[in-house]
């Protein structure tokens, strides 16, 4: 009995640990820190300053200030409800867009075994799929619940939007399960550190070119970010789907999406980029691990600014445009990629 | 004349729009890198700290002008307010002492908010007395009352203006331009 309590704890106190060190610490942390560091980046890629005036005396620090001043002001604004017949509905959306990107970090390999994963299952990558997809009603029931028709609209093109590039998605992932033969992304993670013919790595973008922009365009869809926002479509739609949101409802809304891109960044590393390993360094010293871990967090935070850097380069596609380009080209592209990967691997097992 | 839209007919490598991309993200980057390390290109004016400077014709706050005694210079002739197509003046004329001046006035309101800043009431002023070259710009105000300009607040902008006024009966009292213009009959 003391026996199985203490074994109880220790995997408890560990989970907590692996949550404060990952999770809030880096995920919450690159998320907030986007919060600046998106209105700073497209400012100075636009030929302007951006934020720079948020400061405690005289400290400016770039603006750096704002992270603090941001949640401040969330947290002082009026909490506005619009009349709506569903006030709980409306309460709770933000938090249904919020908790699903926070979870699906749970089985994300940020380090060599499992001590550097929170939890391991051999689900993986489903697990991310299952749980991400949810995301699509924390934005919609939102849409629905102000009681808006610029609300609705914005909720109407999301959810056609997410459901679409939803199934290009899981398909442009096929090809990387069939290669690795696993679905448990810490084995995926391993396999990759291993190289090609002596000395190229054996990442999957290396196997899977084609597979990691399908991918990444299909995830920037997933989180409806430009050039995919036309749920938000400020020109025009007000704001889109959270036209309504003010103060910590957007403000958790803002966050959620920060945080996907967070998670796009980790699990497009773990699965395309070699996840937490580095070419040629293997073994178990302390100073290996902190290398790989900090290699893993380093191709995320890449991930994190390739997408920054599309958002703000990308015009918005119109919307037929984008439901063509999903079932259209990013459907049929994957599924050939399957095909191909499938034929190509025959061959290998054959020869 | 029709005009001729020439279409473009980008080729297939274009249209996928996959090298183009990477085109795009590669001048945003060099776009980044230059504002990060050089400020050349930045276009922003911090506002309250750096202004730009108006031009010599900007129309901003109305300022009444004085006399050299710093009495009001307006004579309330109601030429303004009769010019004005935002109807925002309000004159209240008095009598003066004074046989050389016609009248003053005893109010003189400007309804900040409904001036549309047109210079009409300038160009309608035979004495010079009303001007918009202040230079004043956003006047905000808690309430609506402090967007009433009276004669008092307009007058604090003045200053002596030195255009001749009353016509006839200034160039009596200047001997040599009376006499040069009556030479020149």
């Amino acid at each position: 009995m003391h026996l199985v309590d203490n074994v109880l704890l220790n995997i408890v106190l560990m989970t907590l640990v692996k949550f404060a060190g990952f999770v809030l610490a880096f995920v919450m942390g690159t998320a907030t820190v986007l919060t600046w560091a998106e209105r700073k980046y497209s400012a100075l890629l636009q030929n302007r300053i951006g934020p720079n005036r948020a400061n405690i005396g005289s400290i400016r620090a770039g603006g750096l200030l704002h992270m603090l001043a941001d949640p401040i002001k969330m947290l002082t604004k009026e909490d506005f409800v619009p009349n709506t017949p569903n006030p709980i509905l409306f309460r709770l959306a933000p938090l249904m867009a919020f908790v699903p990107a926070l979870v699906v970090f749970a089985v994300i390999p940020f380090g060599p075994g499992e001590t550097f994963q929170i939890s391991n299952t051999s689900l993986g990558i489903l697990f991310i799929f299952a749980i991400s997809s949810l995301n699509v009603y924390g934005a919609v029931i939102g849409a629905w619940a102000s009681n808006n028709k610029w609300s609705l609209i914005g909720g109407l093109r999301i959810s056609a939007q997410m459901i679409s590039y939803e199934v290009a998605i899981g398909l442009s992932l096929c090809g990387i399960f069939m290669i690795y033969g696993s679905l448990d992304l810490q084995d995926i993670a391993t396999r990759q550190g291993e190289l090609l013919w002596g000395f190229i790595p054996a990442w999957g973008i290396v196997y899977q070119p084609v597979a990691f922009v399908l991918y990444l365009t299909c995830a920037i869809a997933e989180n409806k970010r430009a050039p995919f926002d036309v749920g938000e479509a400020e020109a025009e739609l007000t704001a889109g789907w959270w036209t309504e949101y003010s103060a910590m409802g957007f403000a958790v809304f803002a966050l959620s999406e920060f945080i996907e891109i967070v998670l796009i960044g980790c699990v497009g590393t773990t699965l395309f980029l070699g996840g937490w390993t580095i070419p040629g360094l293997h073994g178990d010293a302390w100073w290996i691990v902190v290398l790989e871990i900090g290699g893993f967090l380093f191709k995320s935070l890449f991930l994190v600014w390739l997408q920054m850097t599309l958002r703000w380069t990308l015009p918005r596609f119109r919307y037929d445009q984008i439901m063509r380009l999903g079932w259209r080209i990013m459907l049929p592209i994957a599924l050939l990629n399957l095909v191909v990967t499938g034929i190509v691997l025959t061959f290998i097992e054959r020869a | 004349m029709a005009k001729v839209v020439n279409r473009l007919h980008p080729d297939f490598a274009t249209q996928s729009y996959v090298i183009e991309v990477f085109k795009g993200v590669a001048l945003t980057t060099r776009q980044f890198a230059r504002n990060l390390f050089a400020r050349k290109d930045i276009v922003t004016v911090q506002y309250p700290d750096d202004r730009r400077p108006y031009t010599p014709r900007f129309r901003g706050k109305h300022r009444l002008m004085l006399r050299d005694d710093k009495s009001v210079r307006c004579v309330a002739c109601m030429l303004c307010a009769t010019a004005c197509p935002a109807n925002c003046i309000t004159i209240l004329a008095r009598e003066v002492d004074d046989p050389t001046i016609e009248k003053a006035p005893s109010a003189f309101d400007i309804d900040l908010l409904k001036c549309i800043y047109c210079g009409f009431c300038e160009e309608a002023c035979p004495c010079d007395a009303i001007r918009l070259d202040s230079g004043v710009h956003t006047i905000p105000s808690y309430t609506r009352r402090d967007q009433k300009a009276g004669v008092i607040n307009l007058m604090s902008l003045g200053s002596v203006s030195i255009a001749s006024q009353g016509g006839e009966h200034r160039a009596h009292s200047h001997e040599g331009t009376a006499h040069g213009r009556s030479s020149g009959h």
